[in-house]
């Protein structure tokens, strides 16, 4: 039971993703511009993630080990024309602010990764638990990250103004905005793990 | 079809859009690979060859298999297996044809086939250059043109960055921001300046 819970908090923290594996930075930073985007976009890579986890787990005994790589490539893609597919039936102003980073998900390296590392050696209830805090792990990332964005780059959080007669600096909304934030954030994040050690 | 279009997407996806710098697309070979200016280069040229070849793929897949027969919702899963494939036949051809280019290009080749860089590409020919489901005239050739753009968008972010991180070895460094970190806000300056090339819209 204990190992089962810490396979659902270890992607939250200690193995964040995005800020401890540095993985799947290109749909984080290009879609965190607001916070309905980051949460879209963390939901969509969640399930992306807890469904290619679990089959993964499910059929991995009937895999040839040779090619391995390119059925996690088709099985990770069904998912994400699901999730492309519903996206575009129930929320099309969403699919049309993530655009072509929704089908990119198939390429995002923490799908594979999970697949590759965890969830071709272990059994279904560790690999949904890995899948799932994994996935709140990068949702929580996304949402850390467009929240500082969405602030400082329009002043408002959620589409609420925060403080009346704040002139925020465009830039953040900008690319340029989201290097700079994810390159601060990394660096902040170093500078409490060395102050640990 | 016409020069001027294709001047447009020229600038448009060289500097206004470039891949890395303002689409975020292959990052993650961006800031580990480009700490030498040679392995920066080398995967560079893969990566614009890959991108260029599959381009063409793509949109002869998209137009005549996947249009025909109604299967458009299929894109995302064809196409990641029609790259997979191709890097593949790619660097069997290489390895037999020229093993000094095989050398050269090395494991990157294999690290393309989930580079976002590519798919990205391909995805954007589709939904640029397909109106309702129809090529707009030339199609084809902007999208090959699109696609070996990006590549040299690509190669020029690499090669910018490659260089400022060569004399970045000499300077002194916060500790807490030594490797990723640094990268990203170099990449974030080297984007700031990028956004000059807004101007050229037209």
């Amino acid at each position: 039971m204990k190992s089962l819970v810490h396979e659902f908090t270890k992607g939250i923290i200690r193995e964040n993703p995005t800020f401890v594996l540095v993985l799947g930075l290109c749909p984080t930073l290009a879609v965190s511009v607001s916070v309905v985007n980051g949460i879209g976009m963390g939901i969509a890579a969640t399930f992306v993630l807890l469904g290619s986890s679990m089959i993964v787990s499910l059929v991995k005994n009937f895999i040839p080990n040779k090619i391995r790589i390119p059925c996690f490539i088709v099985i990770i893609a069904t998912f994400v024309t699901i999730t492309e597919l519903c996206m575009k039936a129930y929320s099309p102003v969403l699919d049309r602010a993530l655009g072509i980073y929704v089908p990119l998900i198939v390429v995002n390296c923490i799908v594979l990764g999970r697949a590759e590392a965890f969830a071709c050696k272990n059994n279904l209830a560790k690999s949904f638990l890995d899948g799932l805090g994994m996935g709140v792990g990068f949702t929580l990332a996304l949402v850390l990250i467009s929240a500082i964005r969405e602030f400082l780059g329009s002043g408002q959080i959620l589409g609420h103004t925060l403080i009346k007669g704040f002139e925020p600096p465009f830039i953040f909304g900008m690319p340029s905005g989201a290097l700079l934030v994810i390159g601060l954030l990394l660096g902040f994040f170093n500078l409490i793990k060395n102050k640990k050690t | 079809m016409n020069l001027q279009e294709f001047l447009s997407i020229f600038i448009s996806s060289v500097f206004i859009y470039n891949v890395i710098l303002s689409r975020f697309l292959g990052l993650c070979p961006f800031v580990a690979i480009s700490k030498e200016t040679k392995p920066a280069l080398a995967m560079s040229a893969a990566v614009t060859f890959v991108i260029t070849a599959s381009s063409a793929v793509t949109w002869l897949i998209y137009r005549f298999l996947l249009l025909p027969f109604n299967l458009a919702y299929l894109r995302t899963l064809s196409f990641v297996l029609v790259i997979a494939a191709l890097v593949q036949l790619i660097e069997m051809v290489i390895r037999k044809t020229s093993p000094v280019l095989y050398r050269a290009f090395g494991i990157y080749l294999t690290l393309i086939t989930t580079n976002c860089a590519v798919l990205g590409a391909a995805v954007l020919n589709i939904d640029m250059f397909f109106v309702k489901g129809r090529p707009v005239a030339g199609s084809f050739y902007y999208s090959i043109f699109q696609g070996f753009c990006m590549g040299l968008g690509y190669t020029l972010a690499m090669l910018i960055m490659s260089g400022i991180r060569e004399r970045l070895e000499l300077s002194r460094v916060p500790k807490a921001l030594h490797n990723f970190p640094i990268a990203f806000i170099i990449a974030s300056v080297l984007s700031l300046s990028f956004m000059g090339f807004n101007g050229f819209k037209f």
